[in-house]
């Protein structure tokens, strides 16, 4: 089995090696988030009940602690690659975590969306400078800065390092995030599910929360593959491979 | 089925919630493949006219 030696696992950190492959997964991951989010959002629609004080709006939580969570997850997957390539300057971990960016910003742009969507009719406002809130604003620019940052310096070994260092720095916003609730008092309700396992609310409700999350981790490793090749071919256009793959057939 | 979906006066802020994150979604998609497509374009070409 090739899928046990090391040189495979080594090889595939070759842009030139990853193309193909991650060709072949994203159909597969789109399979997989297609047909997660229709069993999610089934449970959260059809099966869990409606909430006797919030009503029907704590259906929003069935997308929103799913963007919350891969708003945090995918800062961390994206600092492990930017710090990997950061020690081993390794060209594809760059491209990596420079193609979870977009996508991170996307979950916490989306956090907060329909985080304001849920604030409104249960807490009467859609937006307050709590601590949760506040530190998850952060990690929208935290994300926007890694972005800009790379855009800014024309040296792709510069930028990328660069922009790993803002990455581990804006480390230290996710705790602040996820114990906000904790630590001070804020508008924004206690953990519905912590890592300790305790819930608060129906079994589908929790249901369907964990399968869209599974859904839209599918859905990131998806795009985030497109993004990664498309990163790839534009980084390495010159190359013999890229030649031959692309050109005229002979 | 269809009374399920209905969310009464919380509607807006429900469908507002999953509309947005499927627009936002599909939006990232379409600009991606818009990319690619436009990247290989002008790989191809400049391949060609090295050939030349």
């Amino acid at each position: 089995m090739k899928y046990f030696t090391k040189a495979y696992w080594l090889q595939l950190s070759s842009p030139k090696t990853f193309y193909p492959v991650a060709g072949k997964w994203i159909p597969l991951f789109w399979v997989a988030t297609i047909v997660l989010s229709l069993i999610g959002l089934y449970y959260g629609f059809f099966v869990a009940p409606e909430d006797y004080q919030m009503k029907d709006s704590y259906r929003i939580m069935f997308i929103h602690v799913p963007t919350a969570w891969l708003s945090m997850w995918i800062y961390i997957v994206m600092c492990i690659y930017a710090i990997i390539g950061l020690v081993w300057r390794t060209r594809l971990s760059n491209m990596m975590a420079a193609s979870l960016a977009p996508t991170g910003a996307l979950f916490t742009f989306l956090a907060l969306w329909t985080g304001a969507l849920w604030g409104k009719p249960t807490w009467g406002t859609y937006w307050v400078w709590d601590a949760r809130l506040t530190s998850e604003l952060i990690l929208l620019f935290l994300y926007f800065g890694f972005m800009a940052l790379r855009a800014a310096i024309d040296d792709p070994q510069r930028a990328a390092r660069a922009s790993a260092l803002l990455a581990m720095v804006g480390v230290i916003n996710l705790p602040i995030i996820y114990f906000s609730v904790k630590w001070w008092n804020t508008l924004h309700q206690p953990m519905t599910v912590d890592a300790t396992g305790k819930a608060t609310l129906p079994e589908a409700a929790l249901i369907s929360m964990l399968i869209m999350t599974f859904a839209l981790w599918a859905y990131t490793f998806a795009v985030s593959f497109m993004r990664v090749r498309n990163e790839i071919i534009e980084n390495e256009k010159g190359s013999a491979w890229v030649t031959e793959m692309m050109g005229p057939k002979k | 089925m269809i009374e399920a979906l209905d969310m009464g006066k919380h509607a807006f802020y429900v469908w507002g919630s999953y509309g947005v994150t499927l627009l936002f979604m599909l939006v990232e998609v379409i600009l991606l493949t818009t990319k690619k497509k436009s990247l290989i374009k002008s790989i191809t070409r400049q391949i060609r006219l090295n050939r030349e």
